[in-house]
């Protein structure tokens, strides 16, 4: 398969103009792995993955004639795989109840559980400073160890995470979503933080990064 | 006064929902002393930024592929679709 550049006049220039170019299977072609690649972190099951970027394109295909080209095509497919995903994460919620986090401690292992320095970071896994984080931003292997990041955490707290902090729904939409109380959001948003902090710190800031 | 493990709670929390002026109060205090809660809200900010910033970039290398059987399955049932509802004429 040939990798097509992200961002060309394709991605980002609006439909409108192009109407000759709109066709179910070059959407297929252009967007069928980033659509489900962003799928599979969230999904983690390849058939679920695989379904939701077919009803995607069945949806987008069934909407194309309201598509003005407000937004780039690629924001559009974007726009209607995470609508997608919302209605996947609600209906999960009824067929699988989620575990009470609260029974879950969410940061065990960090805080000494007793003694004088009791709940007090444990010095050999307090958070250690990061060098020039904001760099690392750029970085294609940050890229991928934040995603892997992510894909160690328990899948529930890593899809609320996700919803969160990267397709930016707000708190109340997600609690909807999932089913969960405010509290159990944010207990499971702290175990991601805690976790993908760490995971981070170890895999990416730690000193490996220095063998690399 | 509060612990690391009550802050790295309320650190999360304010980053999701106003705190109470006595939680936010007692955050920060402990902020002033503690080193490692400072670099633990230095990172989870960090965090959110890098969640932001590769939210849709993460795509540009797709880490996962559609199988070429996938593809077929996805681009036959487009197909039958696209011949049940032909393109909007303009």
């Amino acid at each position: 398969m040939s990798v097509q550049p992200l961002r060309t006049e394709h991605a980002d220039t609006p439909l409108r103009e192009k109407s000759d170019l709109v066709d179910p299977e070059r959407w297929l072609d252009e967007y069928g792995d980033v659509l489900f690649s962003f799928a599979m972190v969230r999904v983690r099951e390849r058939s679920t993955a695989q379904d939701l970027v077919q009803e995607t394109f069945l949806a987008a295909l069934k909407a194309r004639g309201s598509f003005a080209g407000r937004s780039t095509e690629r924001a559009w497919l974007f726009g209607i795989l995470r609508n997608k995903l919302a209605d996947y994460y609600r209906l999960q919620s009824r067929e699988v109840p989620l575990e009470d986090p609260e029974k879950v401690p969410e940061e065990e292992g960090f805080f000494h559980a007793s003694g004088p320095g009791k709940d007090g970071w444990i010095s050999r896994i307090a958070p250690k400073p990061w060098a020039a984080p904001d760099a690392s931003l750029v970085s294609k292997e940050f890229q991928a160890a934040f995603q892997e990041c992510v894909s160690a955490l328990p899948e529930k707290v890593a899809q609320v995470f996700l919803r969160r902090e990267v397709d930016e729904i707000a708190s109340e939409e997600i609690c909807k979503e999932f089913g969960i109380s405010p509290n159990n959001f944010w207990v499971m948003l702290h175990r991601a933080r805690m976790g993908l902090r760490r995971c981070l710190e170890v895999n990416w800031f730690g000193p490996k990064r220095d063998a690399k | 006064m509060l612990n690391c493990r009550q802050v790295t709670r309320l650190v999360s929390q304010s980053m999701d929902a106003k705190l109470r002026w006595y939680q936010w109060l007692g955050m920060r205090i402990h902020l002033l002393y503690c080193v490692w809660c400072r670099r633990y809200v230095a990172q989870v900010q960090f965090l959110r930024k890098a969640a932001k910033e590769l939210g849709l970039e993460a795509d540009a290398a797709p880490a996962h592929k559609l199988s070429n059987e996938a593809k077929d399955r996805i681009r036959t049932r487009l197909q039958e679709a696209s011949r049940n509802d032909p393109p909007p004429s303009q």
